[in-house]
């Protein structure tokens, strides 16, 4: 490190630890989120739309599954949106 | 009755198997008697940093598919009477690993020693996931850089949903951090992640930080513990991390550089 250095380095810093801390934050958040929920958790979405399927018409994206922890239980919330003929094409 | 501790990473060549060597024989060279097992089985290396290598007759999974008894396999450090080495196999499939046989013979160490060190393998594989199974203490080895950190927390979400005392609702493992080859230099200058960053993405108890040397290498070539080479930082820090583990209050060192005179700043090359 010679003389221009010595009063270089009084300037900001030129590194990217702070790009490299953003990231990591935004991606393990990501992650977390997908390690909590079960892993069957797609299957079942598939296997109750097919149930469904077989008495009302439903389209691929009409059933949402959420997975929620919270302290001492687990939420499973299942949500079915049927179309407005469903009522009358009978099983 | 033993405390088991695994150090562990999931992200290969960060340091785990110095690290391993290092506690055991800091926790040995404090009274403690002590074994350090290798479980990557297939790549034993714990052998050769720790400089027994041509000492292996008999291995781990000599000793759980009965073919040997573990005093035969067991190696006595020659620098450290309370220190024991348990040696990977180096031919054989990695599946003879059983939970049950690591379980028996983690059990029969168990009533002869006061820590058992488990040195895992790299990835989240078997030979991982037997390491840090039967574990009480985890030590999560990391390094300055954005995939060691991932691989971590991806580690620290295995070690509370698969590990014994999570599937049985126990006392959950306890976890500590350590951060190593740290540049201190480069973080002053912002191109590496922080001990703080890495905390604050991890949110672990910091058990130690562990400066890049050349110490450790030099350690690794000649079979030395780097704990060994007290004149070096990495030796120091590792010392640090062993009181630390202890329970005694050691304030951390080498997080910044070193403090330089306006001359030496000026006239250094």
């Amino acid at each position: 490190m010679g003389l221009l250095d010595y009063f270089a380095s009084s300037r900001p810093k030129g590194g990217n630890a702070t790009l490299a801390k953003e990231r990591l934050q935004i991606l393990v958040a990501h992650d977390r989120v997908a390690r909590d929920k079960p892993s069957y958790l797609p299957q079942l979405q598939q296997e109750i739309l097919a149930v469904i399927r077989k008495y009302v018409e439903v389209d691929m994206d009409a059933v949402s599954v959420t997975y929620e922890q919270e302290e001492s239980h687990e939420v499973l919330e299942l949500n079915i949106i049927l179309p407005e003929s469903a009522s009358t094409s009978g099983a | 009755m033993a405390r088991i501790i695994v150090i562990t990473s999931g992200k290969g060549g960060v340091g785990k198997t110095t690290t391993a060597a290092a506690l055991s024989m800091g926790l040995a060279q404090r009274g403690k008697r002590t074994v350090v097992i290798d479980f990557d089985v297939g790549l034993r290396n714990l052998d050769l940093i720790m400089g027994c290598e041509r000492r292996v007759v008999y291995d781990f999974i000599n000793v759980i598919n009965g073919e040997a008894n573990l005093n035969q396999a067991l190696i006595r450090d020659k620098r450290c009477d309370s220190l024991y080495v348990l040696p990977a196999s180096q031919t054989r499939d990695k599946d003879a690993l059983s939970k049950e046989g690591v379980e028996r013979v983690l059990g029969d160490l168990s009533d002869n020693y006061d820590f058992i060190v488990c040195d895992s393998p790299a990835g989240i594989e078997h030979g991982a996931n037997m390491a840090m199974y039967f574990a009480d203490d985890a030590i999560v080895v990391t390094n300055p850089e954005v995939s060691s950190v991932r691989d971590s927390d991806r580690m620290l979400g295995i070690l509370s949903s698969r590990s014994k005392r999570a599937e049985e609702s126990l006392e959950p493992i306890r976890e500590y951090l350590l951060l190593t080859r740290y540049d201190p230099m480069r973080v002053a200058n912002g191109e590496m992640l922080s001990v703080d960053d890495v905390q604050e993405i991890l949110s672990l108890k910091l058990l130690g930080v562990v400066p890049e040397s050349k110490a450790v290498l030099n350690a690794s070539n000649a079979g030395i513990p780097v704990i060994l080479d007290r004149e070096s930082d990495a030796g120091q820090a590792y010392g640090d991390m062993v009181s630390r583990y202890l329970g005694d209050d050691v304030p951390h060192r080498f997080l910044h550089p070193e403090k330089k005179g306006l001359l030496s700043r000026i006239f250094k090359g």
